[in-house]
């Protein structure tokens, strides 16, 4: 089973549409991998999924690097 | 036209008579897999028998009911798969002059034929986003944009279903989700005849063509909306009319 930091790096991969060397630990998603207010949501849609939780609104809000993403899951979701 | 919506599954709100009953049974005719809600069982099962035929569905929903819109969107992902066609239709009249409009008349139109609409909309949108694509057609009304006396309420909730359409359609356009409206003019359905015979005739003075439209008029217009050739008219709204208004 891969790592936290593996899955959520594919997701963002996946949905961004980036590379994946892009996607360092302290990548923002808007500033540095492009993504609109939209691909946001999505993305936290796409996490949600993986990591079969629900991200709160004012949470999902909060998560806007890659690592923030890790830590969320980390802190919220049991492995 | 028949048959280019197979293996799409529509959601039809205010599918047993009228305007709704003619749309889902022209969606049906071209292939979907058409789910029509009713507020009542009776019109629930009234859906299911018309549609039967073509292995069409009835529900029960009520659309001012956000957890029953949501539940019921998960529901059909379940049984059916993602909603893919999502035509808002349900809607009521509480006429009244303003000078004697109560607030309740005028929250209920709001709540039944606006807010319904972003309920459905946004129950929609996670497995329209995920499918990238989806077809939203909402149905306003000519008076959503002449204006009548007595309906300054439903005027008003027809209007926002116009305005919401085209700030949707920019939003999730990216994502080859359209979003639409159909605007129908004098249309011979329940709501209709309920009106005064006066205001009829009035109105049928306005039509160029001279006759009232039919249900099956309008179902025309969704189903072109929601048909592939439709793929790249989002945010607009289709005037059915007769020729009673060119904007």
């Amino acid at each position: 089973m891969s790592s936290i930091e593996e899955r959520v790096k594919k997701i963002v991969v996946e949905q961004l549409g980036v590379k994946e060397d892009e996607v360092t630990q302290n990548a923002s998603f808007v500033d540095d991998l492009g993504a609109d207010s939209l691909d946001t949501v999505e993305l936290v849609m796409a996490l949600e999924e993986e990591f079969e939780c629900e991200i709160p609104d004012e949470e999902a809000e909060k998560i806007t690097t890659v690592q923030q993403a890790v830590d969320y899951i980390k802190a919220h979701v049991k492995a | 036209m028949s048959g280019n919506l197979q293996g799409e599954v529509a959601l039809v709100t205010g599918a047993s008579r009228g305007i709704g009953a003619a749309i889902a049974q022209r969606l049906a005719q071209a292939g979907a897999t058409v789910i029509g809600t009713a507020t009542s069982a009776a019109g629930a099962e009234a859906i299911a028998a018309a549609l039967a035929a073509q292995g069409g569905h009835g529900r029960v929903l009520d659309v001012t009911d956000g957890a029953a819109v949501e539940a019921l969107v998960e529901a059909l992902g379940k049984e059916f798969g993602g909603v893919s066609i999502l035509v808002n239709n349900a809607g009521i009249t509480r006429d009244q002059l303003l000078l004697r409009m109560k607030d309740e008349d005028w929250q209920a139109i709001l709540d039944t034929n606006l807010s319904s609409v972003f309920r459905t909309s946004k129950a929609v949108m996670r497995g329209m986003m995920k499918a990238r694509k989806g077809r939203i057609i909402s149905i306003a009304s000519v008076i959503g944009l002449t204006g009548n006396p007595g309906q300054a309420n439903y005027a008003a909730a027809k209007a926002g279903i116009i305005a919401f359409s085209k700030s949707l359609a920019r939003e999730i356009g990216s994502r080859g989700i359209t979003v639409n409206v159909v605007a129908p003019g004098f249309v011979q359905t329940d709501m209709t005849a309920a009106l005064p015979e006066e205001q009829k005739k009035a109105m049928l003075d306005q039509i160029a063509l001279g006759r009232l439209g039919q249900p099956a008029d309008i179902a025309e217009a969704v189903a072109f909306l929601a048909s592939p050739g439709a793929a790249w008219i989002t945010g607009e709204t289709l005037h059915v009319n007769g020729g009673m208004y060119m904007p």
